[in-house]
């Protein structure tokens, strides 16, 4: 059976060669190479269940009332986007299933792509020859937060309506061309028109994910032409050498595995955890807000920073140069993605001088330099994520919102600074604690021989 | 009958049985490892359970049972979990599990590169400018580029920026609520909050909604621009806040003992903080420009009438957003 299948396809197409090569493909083995794996299977599980949506979504915003089954909205104006979102998650039998494993899936792939991130970014697997592999991981990253952002607008519930109203505002704030820019997307003034979510709709099923698989085609097939980067888990591991589990029949049962146990994870969340309950908010009107709301979790770091800034618009007479919520929706997480980009050169350049190839991994305690700076950035961004959550903790423990936001203003500017030296301190101590442990075991080596020598004598 | 019962048994033993071993091949590829028939049993069960739960799905969404996204969620995702499992069991120990080593690929290849800047090089012989033919190509290329994106232009009013000043409102035009109902003056209560829209407007329009809240009359400490705008103590502000385009919809209404804050109008989206009594001006917060404020008069029915347009442009800032007052469209 296997024979004659090996045999007619390597007939009609010469493939025997390349996948007896592929099947003997190395992978490294350690548990922090699964989590672009994790990410990877998210992006499956989105396209297979939102395709399962697209087959029940409207992307109007013609105002209808509603009468279906759900009966607090019953009578209510809402949009058709809104209404068939609304019957996906009432009406259609699965459909509140596959929806949630659909928002699940966005959140736990941005989670998944982020730790892959910091994995590679604290081991230094970015460094030559893997720059480019790096980028285009990073343009995922970047694009999946666009692409999610998109996905929770179209509901066009109370909170998909005030998220755009502020990325209306964040669009708009870019000095020069921001109102220009914000009428082209928006079909005129936000709320805008009916073809504003065409574009949307059209731009999170087609546009996007197709850029999102050409980029992961591209990140994919840079990491097999040049191999995976391996731990120095042995004296086999070299720079020159791989070593690793095949892809068959080692690898392959294992990738399948952690596939079926992902989406299991994703549909058993979807089934069990509620999320996003849209049919609580209500219909967005321009004129609705609701308090204590939040956005997924990948972009809180970004309402954090929109609320964190002081209040002012930066004004040259009556032309108004930046608009407050560019500093915090745009020119904050240009900074972050820039220094991101830019770390690998900017550590080969100023701190490393290191223009050489690596296939070996660092360990963080390896780097302390970078692990410093990388745990610094982290820190700053990770205080800022909290700081778009202070109002829930105001309310949970009751103290005073604006004394929080007072004490963040200062505490994200010196917090990464103790963060950073510590971490530096820890990797030295550690590397001096490695080498006092070896000098021991030197030192015991050679007290051994000599007392096996004494007892020759 | 028993023709069946052959099939049965042969069947069986087919599935069950432990098949004769295969002749040794010359040289094995993968090596050898001894049978674990506890883990293939393990791994069998694992296969049975995940199929059990697949099978729990479909009869989930065809009966009507109650709690159906919790069924039919369990039932799936056990399956997913069951079948995963198995094959993660597959791998550990029922699979041989070879570490081997391999050459990574070689950091570069010099003769390829040199001979690839040869192909190029040559390639353009036959060329006496060749610069100029290389700037003729980009210039082409980049004009039909040009030709190209600029239907994009219609997507929106590019160049038009006029919309971002309209406003419906005018002078003389009435305040209705939600439901088209016109305020009268007598409606609005102190320490509450009262949403409004220009009667006859689209609700949804950004310059539509504003926000009444009636003031004691000694808590104004308007400019004196301002100093007419409200109407018998109401006065009236853009909801939309100036920061980033949020309804403003929480009022803090204090009773008015001397510790505590005075009342501001509040946006929940980041918590920029509006002083009614002085023409909107940011207390708190983010926003970076005042609220536009509503010229109010009551008519002699004691209906709520706008006095003329908003003091400043709505919605949150732009680069043009101080340049003109808003307009009537």
């Amino acid at each position: 059976m296997i024979r004659k299948l090996v045999r007619f396809l390597d007939q009609r197409t010469g493939d025997a060669p390349l996948l007896r090569k592929a099947l003997r493909y190395l992978f490294p083995d350690h548990w922090s190479f699964l989590l672009g794996e994790v990410a990877l299977y998210c992006f499956v599980i989105l396209v297979a269940t939102g395709t399962y949506l697209a087959l029940f979504y409207t992307d109007s915003t013609k105002q209808i009332t509603y009468h279906g089954p759900y009966l607090p909205l019953r009578g209510q104006r809402m949009s058709e986007a809104y209404h068939s979102v609304l019957d996906i998650s009432t009406t259609v039998r699965a459909g509140l299933l596959i929806r949630q494993t659909h928002h699940w899936a966005a959140d736990v792939f941005v989670v998944a792509i982020l730790l892959h991130l910091m994995r590679v970014f604290f081991t230094g697997a970015y460094r030559k020859p893997r720059e480019l592999t790096y980028l285009l991981g990073l343009s995922i990253l970047g694009i999946s937060l666009l692409e999610g952002y998109l996905g929770y607008s179209l509901a066009d519930d109370l909170l998909s309506g005030m998220g755009l109203a502020i990325g209306y505002a964040v669009a708009i704030s870019i000095p020069f061309v921001g109102a220009n820019l914000g009428e082209l997307i928006w079909h005129g003034r936000f709320p805008g028109t009916d073809a504003f979510f065409s574009r949307m709709y059209i731009a999170h099923v087609f546009i996007i994910p197709g850029i999102i698989g050409a980029l992961l085609l591209g990140h994919l097939s840079l990491v097999a032409l040049k191999h995976h980067t391996q731990f120095k888990t042995g004296p086999r591991a070299t720079e020159r050498k791989i070593v690793g589990v095949p892809t068959y029949p080692g690898q392959t049962p294992r990738s399948l595995g952690l596939f079926m146990i992902t989406a299991g994870v994703l549909f058993l969340l979807g089934g069990l955890a509620q999320i996003n309950p849209i049919w609580l908010w209500g219909p967005y009107h321009t004129y609705l807000s609701t308090n204590g709301a939040q956005p997924d979790w990948y972009l809180g770091w970004l309402i954090g920073a929109l609320r964190l800034v002081p209040g002012f618009d930066l004004v040259i007479g009556r032309y108004t140069l930046v608009p407050n919520p560019f500093w915090g929706g745009a020119l904050f997480p240009l900074v972050v993605f820039a220094f991101l980009g830019f770390w690998p050169a900017i550590e080969r350049r100023f701190i490393t001088h290191d223009y050489g190839y690596h296939n070996l991994l660092d360990r963080p305690r390896d780097a302390p330099l970078r692990t410093a700076i990388g745990l610094g950035v982290f820190t700053w961004v990770a205080l800022i994520f909290v700081a778009g959550g202070l109002d829930r903790v105001q309310v949970t423990f009751d103290l005073s919102y604006t004394a929080a936001i007072w004490a963040f203003r200062v505490a994200i500017w010196i917090a990464p600074l103790v963060v950073g030296f510590g971490a530096y301190r820890v990797c030295i101590e550690l590397q001096r604690g490695e080498q006092a442990e070896r000098a021991r075991k030197r030192a015991e080596q050679r007290a051994k021989a000599l007392t096996e020598l004494e007892v020759v004598d | 009958m028993s023709k069946a019962k052959d099939l049965l048994v042969s069947g069986l033993v087919l599935l069950v049985g432990r098949g004769r071993p295969r002749p040794p091949a010359e040289e094995r590829v993968v090596p050898e490892a001894p049978a674990r028939p506890g883990w293939e049993l393990v791994a069998l069960a694992l296969l049975g359970l995940g199929a059990l739960c697949a099978v729990m799905f479909p009869v989930t969404y065809g009966f009507n049972w109650p709690h159906p996204t919790q069924l039919m969620g369990a039932s799936l995702g056990l399956a997913f979990v069951f079948i995963g499992a198995a094959l993660v069991v597959t791998a550990k120990h029922l699979i041989v599990t070879e570490e081997l080593e391999d050459d990574y690929p070689p950091d570069e290849h010099p003769e390829e590169q040199e001979l690839l800047v040869q192909v190029v090089h040559e390639s353009g012989d036959r060329l006496t400018r060749r610069r100029l033919f290389v700037l003729g190509l980009g210039g082409a290329f980049g004009a039909l580029g040009v030709a190209l994106v600029t239907p994009l232009a219609s997507l929106g009013p590019v160049l038009r920026i006029a919309p971002m000043f309209e406003s419906p409102w005018r002078r003389g035009r009435r305040l209705v609520d939600e439901n088209d109902r016109p305020w009268k003056a007598s409606d609005i209560e102190e320490k509450d909050f009262y949403t409004a829209f220009p009667e006859g407007a689209d609700k949804e329009d950004l310059a539509s909604a504003v926000v009444l809240v009636r003031l004691p009359k000694g808590r104004f400490d308007l400019p004196p621009a301002l100093a007419h705008y409200p109407a018998d103590g109401i006065v009236a502000y853009s909801k939309i806040c100036t920061h980033a385009g949020c309804a403003i919809s929480l009022y803090r209404a204090p009773m008015f003992q001397p510790d505590e804050e005075k009342p501001a109008l509040v946006c929940p989206c980041h918590y920029s903080t509006f002083d009614p009594a002085d023409g909107g001006t940011v207390l708190f917060g983010p926003a970076g420009r005042k609220l536009p404020m509503l010229p109010l008069t009551i008519d002699g029915k004691g209906y709520l009438r706008a006095a003329g347009n908003f003091d400043e442009s709505v919605g949150p800032s732009w680069w043009g957003v101080r340049n003109r007052k808003p307009r009537n469209a």
